[in-house]
């Protein structure tokens, strides 16, 4: 098997991408969670723990020694990054208590940022912009509510169009619809 | 009567309004109203909308939460989904003020102001701290003895246990009791605690990983006899109901678990009707189960 790290690969790396996830993370979390990362000591709990690990090549100890070591492009590019269910199992288990599903959060939002984005998800958004929901309600759902004795359409922005106006508003006053609909990097 | 704003996300009402008529039915027997959040939208979903901008999705969540803060009510939500994105929104914006006067900014421009004056309750905690579980039996007409019931958590209800505050993520037991309270069997399995495979976007951009996850459970729940899952979330049982046509479709098996969610189990146990409760709605049929009760 080769070696994860050859010495080739980190003399790219970039020292300043662990502060990054940090800093960005430290702006929604707490910064003190965001740090643990730096004691992370490779014992593998957090692999062994995956429900993910265990039948893709997603491994989350070595996501976290390539963050570590400045492995920048590598991480964010890396298709395994989105195999993650955010099962918080690794979190859970972790002897150092690293905030691990965190971070895998806050590096899926760097990869974002890179243009690393499924088209599934990217799908997903959309369908959110028209509608406001993820899943929107659909004709056989629609049937189903009203022998429920349920309003056809529920009370969201369903509902009140107004509203999903005020979410849109939102979703634009973020940047966000300009962030998904951005090319990929 | 005790007033919670009933958070109904994207799965609830627009795939399995069972578990919207249920959670209704089943809480007003206790002198619980579950009341419309008028103009709610997506929680927003915390696997995509989370792992693609973490203060977009804080700002739509918040949202969300203001709502319930206007009607003047704790929020109930039935989605575990749901209850990851606004109980965590809601705790890291009381506790970060230079967060809230972020979002409050984003929240100005539609005339909006998070204040941070409501609580967000799983649907579970308001059976079991609210109702009390004691008070259920009291009430079951329709002891559900004999059945064998797997009990599916779901990771985001306990999950991360520093911010839910429901006690061991590992060994849980509140469902469990639940379900004993309502005369039924809890089987155990191995891997119980387990993701069912469908958060984090995994459903949505790799299904094969996410089924694979499922079939591991269902295959350990079969193992052991089970009669049905239940869920306390709307998204796992949107995995286990449709992911079981799936992998039927996919791999030639032939699962056919019936899926019940929590509150529509406890509707059964407290003599309601099935079909009143939804039950007849899932993609994968109840009949063997509904059989057992009879």
């Amino acid at each position: 098997m080769p070696p994860i790290l050859k010495r080739q690969t980190i003399q790219k790396s970039d020292k300043d991408f662990v502060n990054e996830v940090i800093d960005l993370g430290s702006k929604i979390f707490p910064k003190e969670d965001l740090i643990t990362l730096r004691a992370c000591l490779q014992c593998g709990t957090c692999t062994g723990s995956c429900p993910s690990g265990r039948r893709t090549a997603w491994r989350i100890r070595q996501i976290f020694l390539k963050t570590l070591s400045g492995l920048r492009d590598e991480v964010l590019s890396s298709d395994d990054l989105w195999n993650c269910t955010t099962c918080y199992t690794c979190q859970e288990r972790c002897p150092r208590k690293v905030r691990s599903t965190d971070i895998v959060r806050v590096l899926r939002n760097l990869a974002v940022k890179e243009g690393h984005m499924r088209p599934e998800h990217v799908r997903v958004c959309e369908i959110f912009f028209k509608y406001g929901h993820a899943v929107p309600i659909n004709e056989d759902t629609k049937a189903v509510r009203k022998r429920l004795a349920l309003s056809e359409l529920p009370p969201t922005v369903h509902m009140y169009p107004e509203a999903l106006k005020e979410v849109l508003a939102l979703v634009d006053e973020r940047g966000f619809r300009a962030l998904v609909e951005r090319k990929g990097g | 009567m005790t007033n919670y704003a009933f958070f109904l996300g994207c799965i609830t009402p627009n795939r399995y309004p069972g578990i919207e008529v249920a959670s209704k039915k089943v809480m007003s027997e206790f002198g619980i109203a579950l009341l419309d959040m008028k103009g709610a939208s997506c929680c927003p979903a915390p696997g995509v909308f989370g792992s693609f901008d973490l203060e977009t999705w804080l700002a739509l969540a918040a949202r969300n939460l203001v709502i319930a803060e206007e009607m003047g009510v704790n929020i109930a939500t039935s989605c575990n989904g749901c209850y990851a994105t606004l109980q965590e929104a809601n705790h890291l914006l009381k506790h970060n003020p230079k967060l809230k006067d972020r979002v409050n900014e984003s929240l100005a421009k539609v005339g909006k102001r998070y204040k941070g004056t409501i609580e967000v309750k799983h649907v579970i905690e308001l059976l079991s701290d609210e109702v009390k579980f004691e008070n259920i039996e009291k009430k079951v007409k329709k002891p559900l003895k004999g059945v064998k019931v797997a009990v599916h958590y779901g990771c985001h209800f306990l999950k991360p246990s520093e911010t839910r505050m429901h006690g061991s993520a590992e060994r849980p037991t509140v469902l469990n009791d639940l379900i004993r309270s309502l005369g039924a069997e809890d089987v155990d399995y191995k891997d119980r605690a387990m993701c069912c495979g469908a958060g984090g976007g995994v459903r949505a951009a790799n299904l094969d990983v996410a089924l694979d996850m499922t079939a591991e459970k269902l295959d350990s729940m079969i193992e052991v006899g089970a009669d049905c899952v239940v869920t306390p979330c709307a998204f796992c049982h949107l995995q286990f109901d449709r992911g079981q046509v799936e992998l039927n479709e996919k791999s030639g098996k032939k699962y056919g678990l019936p899926v019940v969610f929590v509150t529509q189990l406890a509707g059964l146990a407290l003599g309601m009707d099935p079909k009143e409760l939804g039950l007849g709605d899932n993609a994968i049929p109840s009949e063997s189960l509904l059989k057992k009760i009879q």
